[in-house]
């Protein structure tokens, strides 16, 4: 059941990846993307770490989807344009998951069996983030705050 | 007697399941999601079909008309009629439409609407989906709205679609603010994300006689009154309808359709109405808990939609009242207001659960939430802030 779950959904994110990497239409693209974030979550949701699921649903298609979409629109002009083929994308992407490839293989987490852990729980996460993990947590509040910040003085009116 | 009453929903559902005792596990599932959503969509499409009619004889009432009268007895068959009407209407599509995305936008608006219907406890035992972060589910399935709005204006290929969305999407990002600390004070003193356990933890009352439902504490006023104020943003009623308002953008980003599709955004921009009062009443009304005691007798699910209806009645209310806001006034609302009270709710609900959860409590918590309203309203200086627009570009 899982098996068959796990590879459906793992054809359902690739086809969306490709269809992002090689759609012509840029809003085209940015879509399919989202489509395949909602693959990733559900894959998420199959290894039972539901709150990263939902989180990468909250943030990634709520937020960002919507960030780059707005982007796509308020920047480009020739949005229909074809740009012909991008050579030098294919090479990173080659160089990425070569290295990702190579790092999996590596690791030796590979060969041992999973302890057997606790059910992962909100509960259990938002005690680890307040406890172990709150000087992290913190940073990267101040970080996000700044930006927010920072964005509101760049779109500032200014005063005559 | 009573109980088998409150469960009779539930008791049904497992009678049907138990004839296909003996079959495998997944199967059994299946079936068991399968009667979830049928249910689901049953009882909400009746409730959509019921409150359209029912919008418009209020709102008819308030403004000394008669409303729809003559399909049906007290034209309650009037949605059907309007069904109908949607279905044989022809279905237009701009030529410079982008084809695909103007198909997908109705449908991921509906689908989602309905989604979030699904993590709500409609009465004991009685959540279709339950699931550990529920009111995370809520709000992170919600949040797809905007993309699907986004999917509309743009694919429409109009400057009003593309306007209205625009304007959507910036009131839907600035009240899900609003809308999300709100709910923190909740998940904070019941220390769970899950609906269930939110309800349960309302059950019981003070002195036998005022339940302890959330509402009726300082914090949790208050945070009603902001939870339902940015419900009415995110579900785009009128006060705060700007992003269709039909004497600036026609339809904002609702232009381009018609017919079935255009019932379909409709009908999902009344979902997402009975799924944030839903929401709303099981986070501070104490969910499907009776109000007295006495009353415990009446079953867990009619007492749900007893204030789901209260509820939605108070939205036809207000919008057969109030004029359309202006968006900068909106967003100066959102921003400078709505966002440092809904803040000073989770602190607030700190100091009252430190306090010791009794009167001394509700007392210092209400202090907290006076002081921070006091000095807001002296730093905003309404007056000033707010008054006649002007214009920079006209004239």
């Amino acid at each position: 059941m899982s098996n068959a779950a796990f590879v459906i959904i793992a054809i359902f994110t690739l086809a969306a990846a490709l269809a992002a990497a090689t759609l012509r239409k840029l809003m085209h693209a940015a879509l399919s993307f989202a489509v395949a974030l909602v693959g990733l979550a559900a894959l998420f949701f199959l290894l039972g770490a539901e709150f990263v699921g939902l989180a990468l649903v909250f943030i990634y298609i709520g937020a960002v989807a919507v960030l780059i979409v707005f982007t796509i629109l308020l920047t480009r002009r020739d949005v229909g344009k074809d740009r012909g083929f991008n050579w030098a994308g294919v090479l990173i992407a080659l160089a990425v998951f070569c290295g990702l490839t190579w790092s999996i293989l590596k690791t030796q987490s590979l060969s041992i069996v999973a302890p057997h852990i606790r059910a992962l729980t909100v509960k259990r996460i938002g005690e680890a983030l307040m406890t172990g993990y709150v000087w992290p947590l913190q940073c990267v509040g101040l970080l996000l705050t700044a930006a927010l910040i920072g964005a509101l003085i760049l779109v500032m009116e200014e005063k005559r | 007697m009573s109980k088998s009453i409150d469960q009779v929903f539930v008791n049904a559902k497992q009678w049907l399941l138990s004839w296909l005792a003996g079959s495998p596990d997944w199967l059994i599932q299946v079936a068991s999601i399968l009667i979830n959503v049928f249910m689901l969509l049953a009882v909400f499409l009746t409730l959509f079909a019921l409150i359209s009619v029912l919008e418009r004889k209020i709102l008819a009432r308030m403004q000394n008309r008669y409303g729809p009268n003559r399909v049906g007895p007290f034209g309650l068959f009037q949605p059907i009629a309007d069904g109908i009407k949607m279905l044989i209407k022809e279905d237009i599509v701009p030529a410079r439409a982008d084809k695909i995305v103007h198909f997908l936008a109705p449908v991921l608006i509906a689908a989602v609407a309905i989604l979030t219907l699904a993590v709500i406890p409609y009465g004991r035992n009685m959540t279709p989906f339950t699931i550990d972060g529920g009111i995370l589910f809520f709000f992170a399935v919600g949040s797809a709205t905007e993309l699907a709005v986004f999917m509309a204006g743009w694919a429409s290929n109009n400057k009003f679609s593309m306007l209205g969305a625009m304007r959507a999407i910036a009131q839907m990002f600035s009240y899900e603010l609003p809308l999300i600390i709100t709910v923190l004070p909740v998940v904070m003193v019941v220390g769970s994300l899950m609906p269930d356990r939110i309800v349960s933890a309302q059950a019981g009352y003070t002195f036998g006689l005022v339940p302890r439902w959330f509402v009726f504490t300082p914090w949790g006023g208050v945070a009603f009154i902001l939870f339902f104020v940015s419900g009415l943003v995110e579900s785009n009623r009128t006060p705060f309808d700007v992003p269709e308002g039909e004497s600036e953008i026609v339809a904002g980003h609702m232009t381009e359709y018609s017919g079935f599709k255009y019932a379909t955004f409709f009908m999902a921009e009344y979902i997402g109405m009975f799924a944030v009062s839903g929401l709303s009443a099981t986070l501070f009304l104490g969910g499907w808990h009776a109000a007295v005691r006495v009353l415990e007798i009446v079953p867990s699910y009619v007492w749900f939609f007893l204030k789901l209806s209260g509820l939605l009645f108070v939205y036809i209310w207000i919008r057969g009242t109030l004029p359309r806001t202006r968006i900068d006034q909106m967003m100066n609302f959102a921003w400078k207001f709505m966002l440092p009270m809904a803040f000073t709710c989770v602190i607030a609900a700190a100091v009252w659960h430190y306090a010791g959860r009794g009167l001394r409590g509700w007392l210092w918590s209400l202090f907290v939430i006076v002081m921070v309203y006091s000095a807001l309203s002296i730093l905003l200086d309404t007056r000033r802030k707010f008054g006649p627009r002007v214009y920079r570009f006209a004239e």
